[in-house]
């Protein structure tokens, strides 16, 4: 089994949200200095799925990210936990790219690979939330895909994926290559061992540019972007609290219950 | 006329509340643009649920009828959704935000090539350059972002929105509409991915859609034993329990009772917080119910920013004496 995973950085979301600030000219978020970066956990989760199937199987995984220069950190901690290759995509003109273009340059990357059996990717970015990139590389790729799987069987080539939906589950068959995103009801990703992370501060991690992938830049970045940003801005839900109190916990308690039952529909 | 489309999405013949939700603001929108509302329905012998869509609002309803079409299909639901698509060529297409809805946009959205923002929590019609543009609010980092975004050039303007964020509208028995049948094709490259099996998972999991009342517990309760007061608070009160990401964890709570960003969001006419500190993937998921009430021991919390009634203390002394108080009130 040859899969490709998709893996973008992000800050790391049980950061306190407070810490950052927003740049209303440029309309970016502006991290605290040093704040690390992390894989994104639901492409964590991916990359656990990855690991999962080659240990059943065999086969390779090869880890690819389109961030920044930086991102070449976030591919070994990929490698760490047991990727086989890691490759930076990174070139100026992808700058800006929304979900379509983004798509678009991966599933370029993974034609560029080759040789693929599954692309798999996390359910959605931390920071935004989205989860569209892994359709779309499905669409451009012209095969089958999956969103928020929780688990994955390969047996005899073919794909069989469970996924929660409302008051349920549903089986999925499908046949190969496809795309799957996973979802947090996969459940752990594993924690990199010694021997993997010396593994990964030795591993060449090529980078590829636009030009590699033979892209008109016209069709990535801003340029190629379907949506705009028009404002962004820090928002706090905020109501006034009243707050009851009395000689102990059991007399503030007592009040809370008349309260309660006061407003209870 | 304006052209405004949504997907209705049903599962064993019941249409979805995020489904509702979105014709409800199609409508909104609708006024503004001074156009209509057509839904697109598809299923098995669902006719009923295409009056029923009428009776919320809907001026038109596609209906597509298939056994084969039963479950969601993913290829073919796409293919058949973005040929209506096509041929109506709307402004504005809305979609549920359920793990079908996106699974299900993000395909049309690319075969049309537009854009798509997806778990959009408001939407609105502004003047931009001289033209009608649907702005798209999305939260972002957990909900303490917010962006707006509009899709300028491309059409349809397509979004997913958040199921719980927005009010269904009210149902007009006997109203009268549109309802066209289509039959398309369906050839086996439709079913390239199969969706072989729906398991339907035991009755009550998804009680906290509707409930009025919910109580959710957090990691403060510390143990599953501490934990049956929420369970029994909500008894006490006629509601539903719940919890946060850490409560899953811990294997308090099945998945779906989760409130948060990664799990349900609710907005019951009240909801009550106990054990939990108030962290922004989990206050996202319930910050629009009516009243909220928060207990916690920490008086810093940012759970009480968010709350309406707070009190400080120790979770397994205060919930006792509520339980003890609204049992008195109501006698068994």
């Amino acid at each position: 089994m040859e899969i490709i995973v998709c893996i973008k950085p992000v800050l790391d979301p049980d950061m306190p949200p407070a810490k950052f600030s927003v740049d209303s000219k440029t309309n970016r978020v502006i991290p605290p200095e040093g704040m690390p970066l992390v894989i994104n956990p639901y492409d964590a989760l991916a990359v656990e799925a990855a690991l999962k199937i080659k240990e059943a199987k065999g086969g390779k995984i090869t880890a690819v990210t389109l961030a920044g220069s930086f991102a070449t950190e976030i591919l070994r901690k990929a490698v760490a936990m047991g990727a086989d290759e890691a490759i930076n995509i990174n070139d100026p003109a992808f700058e800006d790219s929304d979900t379509f273009s983004t798509a678009f340059i991966l599933a370029e990357v993974v034609k560029k690979i080759g040789k693929y059996d599954l692309v798999l990717c996390g359910r959605q970015a931390a920071d935004w939330d989205n989860g569209v990139v892994g359709s779309v590389i499905a669409e451009y790729l012209n095969i089958p895909s999956v969103i928020r799987a929780k688990g994955i069987v390969v047996t005899n080539g073919k794909l069989r994926v469970e996924r929660v939906v409302a008051n349920g589950f549903e089986i999925y068959e499908m046949g190969l290559p496809a795309v799957v995103t996973l979802s947090s009801e996969m459940g752990q990703a594993r924690i990199p061992t010694g021997w993997g992370i010396i593994n990964a501060v030795k591993k060449k991690i090529p980078v590829w540019t636009c030009s590699d992938l033979g892209l008109d830049p016209v069709r990535v970045g801003k340029t190629a972007a379907r949506n705009s940003l028009v404002k962004l801005y820090t928002f706090s839900p905020s109501r006034s609290c009243e707050m009851i109190t009395g000689k102990d916990d059991k007399e503030a308690a007592g009040k809370l219950a008349e309260k309660i039952m006061d407003i209870k529909p | 006329m304006t052209e405004l489309v949504i997907w209705a999405e049903q599962r064993d013949h019941r249409l979805l509340d995020v489904a509702l939700e979105v014709l409800q603001k199609a409508q909104d929108l609708s006024r503004v643009l001074q156009g209509r509302v057509s839904a697109i329905l598809i299923g098995e012998n669902c006719v009923q649920l295409a009056e029923e869509l009428v009776e919320y609002g809907a001026t038109r309803v596609f209906v597509v009828e298939n056994s084969k079409l039963r479950l969601y299909q993913s290829e073919a639901y796409a293919r058949i959704i973005a040929q209506i698509l096509k041929d109506i060529a709307p402004e504005i297409v809305l979609i549920g935000g359920t793990t079908i809805g996106m699974d299900l946009a993000p395909a049309v959205a690319a075969r049309l090539r537009t854009g798509l923002t997806a778990h959009c929590v408001d939407l609105f019609i502004e003047k931009i350059g001289g033209r009608d543009q649907l702005v798209q609010v999305v939260p972002g980092w957990g909900g303490n972002m917010m962006i707006q975004i509009i899709c300028p050039e491309h059409r349809p303007q397509m979004v997913t929105i958040r199921p719980g964020v927005m009010e269904k509208g009210k149902r007009e028995i006997g109203k009268k509409g549109e309802v066209v049948f289509l039959k398309p094709e369906l050839s086996e490259e439709d079913f390239q991915v199969n969706t072989i099996e729906y398991v339907r998972e035991q009755r009550g999991e998804n009680s906290l859609d509707d409930a009025e009342i919910i109580v959710s517990g957090g990691f403060g309760l510390y143990s599953a034993g501490g934990f049956r007061l929420v369970e029994e608070l909500a008894v006490a009160l006629g509601g539903e329990f719940a919890g946060t990401r850490p409560a899953f964890d811990e294997g308090w709570i099945p998945e779906s009772r989760m409130i948060g960003q990664s799990g349900k969001a609710v907005k019951p006419r009240l909801f009550i917080s106990i054990g939990a500190s108030g962290a922004v993937h989990y206050t996202t998921g319930f910050q629009k119910s009516r009243v909220i009430v928060a207990i916690d021991k920490n008086p810093k919390a940012p759970i009480f920013n968010i709350a309406d009634l707070g009190i400080v203390g120790d979770v397994k002394k205060i919930v006792p004496v509520i339980i003890e108080e609204l049992k008195k009130d109501r006698p068994l």
